[in-house]
């Protein structure tokens, strides 16, 4: 360099660049949800804390401390490029992977009848939570590969892999979890050109599994007749939680005034929304959806002009399965669905839970960040020919 | 683009010919149609990306929507203070137009049970057999051991009923507030308030709305949070009520029959002081409706609003009121009344086949109710404007009292208005009308001839309806009235000390597969007082009555409706103030 000559930059600073070209509006989301997440667990988290003997905003304080690194794992990931997003998630798959195989030998079930965590003495890790935006980016690439010339079955591989995980999980038993990455996996196979046969069939062979279940396991069984029965339990989850909505109305019934999550044992995870809607009323709740269908629609209708395969199948994998949790999670509390344990992403308390979504979302976003799209070059070949 | 998807041979075989490897346009040609294929994938996966983002987009409306639905309902067990007040549970009062109570609310329990607390679930049902024994045990365990964690077992207990079931000491069987309505009166005034029943229920309140009568008519009004409890001020009068009632019930008894109905007609501001039907009810303790027969068997149908019958003779003073309105005719005109009358195929006779003479002047034709008369009468009008005159004393309508079942009571009318159905009506046979009806029509012809709107809710201010007929008509026909009284077919509604004027009507009542009962009949006596300037219309009506004092069955309502009448008046004008003119009788004497 000679002496007293500007240095020349041959690309944009990486935070202006990343600040122009990420989706804006799914980064507010996320903020915005983790701000409604610690304002419920200020709310729904004092009875477990007092039920646990510690002091009572404990689980607040946890929460917003998983908060902050939920985001600090989001936004350097968003700044990863494509490739490095695919690098990374196929990495993490191989990690995530083995420690699901081994969660039976080295894993603890917290005396709650599954093995799903890791406990690490501070938190208890739920590597499953981690499994899933990995196994998508695995997954995409693999069915993408198959556009290349030459390239490998990848819809077979990605299908394979995907059955093994669901299996592993199904065995622990998480069956919530199961659903989620065996949903995300058919979300990318249907975008990626599934014929619509194979679709029915795949509709029809989850009711049959459903009708299986349901004569099978009596847990199940349960929940579905609770579901059906036309009126509710009052002493119940769903009862609780159809009491509270019910009770909160338009404006709810005050700050701290709630006392459904007296009742709830699962107030500060599977059933925060009705905490929300209690307290906060329906105000909240309509904007935590609007929060959530700004960010699933948003993204999806930013990857219908996205050009690379993988990138559209990934990103479509990993918002659907976000977007879908949210509403199961919401859906179970005003009985449209029958009763499944899921967290609400962002916003129910758990350290798992919370990064993941972090690394999930940092993927997304890494993934739909604006990029050329070849259109230029798209009009440059057309007109040639 | 398409070749694409072909080997392009032509282009192959021309560089065959030229001697040049044809390898590079089959790589050119293999990548256009790979090209193509991304392209066509690339469009199939917008356009299912479009569908997903759709998907999501109903999903989450879906649930907002039934978030919605759900906050806008209220709980059934609420748990914090501060919703309890979700079920606005404190319904009006209603009172007389002195402001009496005639229905008002009391706080009372239901009774519930939690199976799963309950700790001897066979004794409970026992003991609740015992304090309730409408309970069957067997179902009661039935349910208590079964999947059941919530059901209701009682819906209104008393303070003693709450007290034993306390006694029992069982955890498993629970009280939610309840406010029942009360009627303090009893059977008083049973149609006119009608009933309620249990609308939305919760644990901690349950809606309380009417069924029928001016509970159901105003059940929005009762309810509404903004008149902050106004009470819903009636125009009957309670004492008044009560003495009508009780006169009617012994009349009803002693001319034997079946059912019995009075109106107490205000003819000036068309509030409805006394209404009575008989048989009645208690509404704390409403019967069912009849499943089967006759609707008018039941205690709970209305006479007064839903007995739709040939009111009879009663009518001919319509017919007399609008001939001389008219300019037709005036109270000494003589009419032809030779019976028997014969129109076509049909024969009018007087009432027990008498006769009259050839011609009668017309304030004979209402004292002594000749059909006759009333027919020539009629034929004089025309059946168009003898129509447009019940047209205008709204008889053609239903009544537009505000109670839930006049707007179902239409009068029954003929299907098309010949000169025989005129003739026919002009003495109340062919059409039918129910005593409300009869009533508004009365006051409007007595009340100086304007229209007369019943109304059961007390009226500020008396409105004067449109004209019928001119105040000299008017007084014409309370003249007329107050002679049939005096010296014609209904000298037993006289009432000493006070001038009353009226109309008898017997009717035969219809046989249900057609034609008439012989000995059967609706007998109603419409009377106005003081008959000088009269204040009040009284429509009395038996049903089936027989007075058997003579030597022979008399039903006639000279003999049947006009005493129980004129024992109404005695008994209730002093209560409405209206001072009998003793001095008078006396100066005279």
């Amino acid at each position: 360099m000679v002496y007293g000559s500007l240095p020349i930059r041959d690309s944009e600073p990486i935070l202006p660049n990343w600040w122009r070209t990420t989706d804006k509006a799914v980064v507010s989301c996320v903020l915005l949800l983790l701000g409604v997440g610690l304002l419920l667990g200020l709310a729904a988290s004092p009875p477990l804390a007092h039920r646990n003997g510690l002091e009572p905003f404990h689980y607040v304080q946890r929460q917003a401390v998983f908060a902050v690194l939920a985001l600090a794992v989001m936004i350097p990931v968003s700044m990863a490029s494509p490739k490095t997003v695919r690098r990374f998630g196929v990495m993490g798959f191989l990690i995530t992977f083995a420690a699901i195989a081994l969660l039976p030998f080295l894993g603890t079930d917290f005396g709650k009848g599954s093995v799903r965590w890791y406990s690490l003495g501070f938190f208890a890790l739920q590597p499953s939570e981690f499994l899933k935006p990995c196994l998508i980016v695995v997954s995409a690439w693999l069915i993408s590969a198959v556009q290349e010339v030459d390239g490998p079955p990848g819809r077979l591989f990605s299908f394979l892999i995907t059955s093994l995980v669901v299996a592993l999980l199904a065995l622990q038993p998480d069956f919530g979890q199961a659903c989620l990455v065996f949903f995300g996996w058919g979300v990318m196979y249907y975008v990626a050109g599934a014929p619509f046969t194979l679709l029915v069939i795949m509709a029809g062979s989850v009711v049959a599994i459903g009708v299986v279940a349901y004569n099978g396991s009596e847990h199940f069984a349960r929940r579905i007749d609770g579901f059906l029965s036309t009126d509710v339990d009052p002493n119940t989850q769903l009862g609780y939680a159809t009491d509270a909505i019910r009770e909160g109305g338009f404006f709810g019934v005050g700050v701290g005034e709630g006392s459904v999550k007296w009742s709830l044992p699962d107030a500060h995870t599977d059933f925060i929304i009705a905490v929300a809607a209690e307290e906060y009323g329906l105000v909240l709740v309509i904007f935590v959806i609007v929060l959530y269908l700004v960010a699933t629609v948003g993204t999806l209708m930013r990857l219908v002009r996205e050009r690379d395969l993988f990138i559209r199948l990934a990103g479509t994998g990993l918002v659907c399965t976000f977007g879908i949790q949210a509403f199961i999670n919401m859906a179970v509390a005003v009985r449209l669905l029958p009763a499944k344990g899921m967290t609400l992403p962002f916003v129910s308390y758990g350290g798992s839970s919370l990064i993941a979504s972090g690394f999930a979302l940092g993927m997304l976003l890494a993934l739909t960040r604006l990029r050329p799209q070849g259109e230029i070059g798209d009009i440059l070949s057309r007109g040639g020919n | 683009m398409r070749g694409a998807a072909l080997r392009p041979l032509a282009r192959i075989l021309l560089a065959r010919q030229k001697g040049e490897t044809p390898d590079g346009i089959e790589r050119e040609s293999a990548r256009l149609r790979i090209e193509e294929m991304r392209d066509k994938a690339r469009f199939r996966a917008e356009g299912r990306l479009v569908v997903l983002a759709l998907l999501f987009l109903c999903v989450f409306l879906a649930v907002g929507g039934r978030m919605t639905l759900m906050a806008a309902t209220d709980p059934e067990e609420p748990r914090s203070a501060i919703s309890a007040t979700g079920i606005v549970a404190q319904r009006a009062d209603i009172v007389d137009r002195r402001g009496r109570i005639l229905a008002t609310n009391l706080d009372t329990y239901s009774l519930y049970a939690q199976p799963p607390q309950m700790l001897d679930t066979a004794r409970a049902a026992r003991e609740l057999v015992g304090i309730f024994p409408e309970l069957d045990a067997e179902r009661l365990v039935r349910d208590f051991s079964g999947s059941r964690k919530f059901l209701w077992i009682k819906k209104k207990i008393s303070p003693e009923q709450r007290q034993q079931v306390h006694d029992i000491g069982e955890p498993g069987l629970l009280f939610g507030p309840r406010e029942m309505r009360l009627y303090p009166n009893g059977r008083l005034a049973a149609h006119v308030l009608g009933g309620y029943g249990f609308g939305r229920e919760g644990v901690y309140a349950a809606e309380v709305i009417g069924t029928a009568g001016v509970e159901r008519t105003f059940d929005e009004f009762l309810r509404d949070p903004a008149e902050q409890g106004r009470p819903l001020q009636l125009s009957l009068d309670l004492t008044v009520q009560a003495a009508v009632e009780r006169v009617l019930r012994g009349g009803m008894q002693m001319m034997n029959a079946k059912g019995a109905t009075a109106i107490l007609l205000d003819v000036h501001s068309g509030e409805i002081i006394a209404l009575a039907s008989l048989p009645d009810f208690d509404p704390n303790n409403r019967p069912v409706p009849l499943l089967e027969g006759d609707q008018s068997d039941s205690p709970l149908f209305n006479r007064a609003v839903q007995g739709v019958y040939e009111l009879g003779s009663t009518f001919k003073i319509f017919t007399v009121a609008q001939a001389m309105e008219l300019g037709l005719v005036n109270t000494e005109t003589k009419i032809d009344t030779r019976a028997p009358l014969v129109w076509g195929r049909y024969k009018i006779k007087e009432w027990d086949n008498r006769n009259y003479g050839p011609e009668l002047p017309v304030r004979d034709v209402i004292v002594k109710s000749s059909n006759v008369g009333s027919a020539n009468l009629v034929l004089m009008i025309g059946e168009e404007r003898q129509r447009g005159f019940f047209a205008e004393l709204g008889l053609l309508e239903p009544s537009p009292v505000e109670l839930s079942e006049a707007p179902g009571s239409r009068p029954l009318l003929p299907k098309n208005w010949s000169e025989i159905v005129s003739i026919t009506t002009s003495y109340g046979h062919g059409m039918s009308a129910s005593p409300l009806h009869l009533a508004a029509a009365y006051a409007s012809l007595v009340n100086g001839g304007t229209m007369v709107t019943p109304t059961i809710v007390k009226r500020r201010t008396a409105r004067r309806g449109a004209r019928v007929v001119s105040p000299e008509v008017s007084a014409q026909v309370t003249q007329l009235l107050g002679e049939v009284v005096s010296e014609g077919t209904a000298t037993m509604a006289e009432v000493s000390g006070y001038r009353v004027g009226g109309k008898t009507g017997t009717a035969d009542k219809p046989r249900p597969g057609g034609g008439y009962y012989r000995d059967r009949v609706i007998a109603t006596f419409a009377s106005v007082f003081p008959s000088d300037d009269p204040e009040y219309v009284l429509i009395v009506s038996l049903d089936e009555p027989v007075e058997t004092s003579g030597s022979k069955p008399r039903r006639t309502a000279g003999w049947t409706a006009a005493p129980v009448a004129a024992e109404i008046i005695r008994r209730a004008a002093p209560l409405l103030g209206l001072r009998p003119k003793v001095e008078i009788e006396h100066d005279d004497g």
